[in-house]
């Protein structure tokens, strides 16, 4: 349901970040999105050809990068990949609820001209 | 993949065509809730210098949030005082309740948004006599996805649950349950009409919400409210970790 808020502030974000350094146009953006951000890929690729119409990003593309969910086990003082928050450390079988990698949502680099 | 400046990109015609109009690619680091993070941790800072108590309180729509905020105020009566923002996508209703309870209460009508903003809430607060309160209790939009990414600048992130709702809530939402600090069982009074497997239900909940306090409650009977009324008044007690 949020996604589009997120792929406006996203917008406006690459449009600053071009604006500062003297580029008229936004060409295309890269994401990096946690699997367990709550934010579905592909609901943020439909709202960001409509948020960028009319914008100096019209036409942009927008490539997300996935990033996979990983916990850290303190009793084996090491990280698994986790696929939701219901996973027990594979060696010693204890839920962890540190998670440490999954939850980003972050622009990482513009393109522009 | 991505063009670069020995590749003219097609746009290129359109910029000129001075060395300006190849196109670049700038690798930046900025994350995307950065603004109402940001906006969060000045909610935070402000609501502790007024010495406030932030509760977020969130769960599905129908589980009890206003009726438990009402017996909270009722619980603490005497001893603490409470005021109360209230998110909806439209209507003033639970504002209108709360304030005929005698409950300071602000609406903020979100409009098609699913959950409130740190924006927002910092909006809605500066309508209530913060310096009057010790408790500020916001209802968070009845929504168990979309909440649970929006830091409002609260000290405790409750999740309610309803004994109506099934067993398997947190399994369903895990996120938001996951990051909850508190969570409580409400609609207790009704476990056994609604054939409700207590022990199943909180082994859910104590998968999902590792860390969180369990609370179980009967607002409408006042069960368990004197447990959780000492509860809030022993955190806003303890001293705050940045204090």
């Amino acid at each position: 349901m949020h996604e589009l808020g997120i792929i406006q502030e996203a917008v406006r974000m690459a449009l600053d970040t071009a604006k500062a350094r003297g580029a008229s146009r936004v060409l295309g953006l890269r994401l990096r999105v946690g699997t367990m951000s709550g934010v579905v890929p592909e609901a943020l690729q439909f709202a960001f050809e409509v948020v960028c119409r009319g914008t100096p990003a019209e036409g942009a593309w927008l490539q997300i990068e996935s990033v996979p969910a990983a916990c850290w086990c303190s009793s084996c003082a090491a990280e698994f990949e986790c696929q939701d928050f219901l996973n027990e450390c594979p060696r010693c079988h204890q839920p962890s609820g540190q998670l440490i990698r999954g939850r980003e949502l972050d622009l990482t680099a513009v393109e522009m001209a | 993949m991505v063009h670069g400046p020995e590749h003219p990109h097609v746009h290129s015609s359109e910029a000129g065509t001075g060395p300006g109009s190849h196109s670049q690619v700038v690798p930046v680091q900025r994350a995307l809730l950065e603004k109402n993070q940001r906006l969060a941790e000045r909610n935070r800072g402000f609501f502790r210098a007024k010495n406030l108590l932030v509760l977020n309180i969130m769960s599905a729509p129908g589980s009890g949030k206003t009726t438990f905020i009402e017996a909270t105020a009722q619980a603490l009566a005497g001893r603490a005082r409470l005021g109360v923002i209230v998110g909806d996508l439209a209507t003033d209703n639970d504002a209108a309740r709360l304030r005929a309870a005698g409950i300071p209460a602000i609406q903020v009508s979100t409009g098609t948004v699913c959950h409130l903003d740190a924006a927002m809430v910092s909006r809605a607060a500066q309508q209530l006599d913060l310096d009057s309160l010790d408790l500020l209790c916001i209802e968070n939009v009845g929504n168990l996805v979309c909440p649970a990414d929006f830091d409002l600048g609260e000290d405790l992130r409750v999740v309610l649950m309803s004994v109506t709702e099934g067993e398997d809530k947190p399994l369903k939402y895990p996120p938001l349950f996951h990051s909850a600090h508190v969570a409580v069982l409400t609609k207790c009074d009704l476990a056994a009409a609604a054939g409700f497997n207590r022990d199943l239900a909180l082994a859910n909940l104590r998968r999902i919400s590792h860390h969180a306090r369990i609370f179980e409650v009967s607002a409408r009977t006042g069960d368990g409210m004197a447990a959780w009324a000492e509860y809030l008044l022993r955190v806003r007690q303890a001293p705050k970790p940045d204090d």
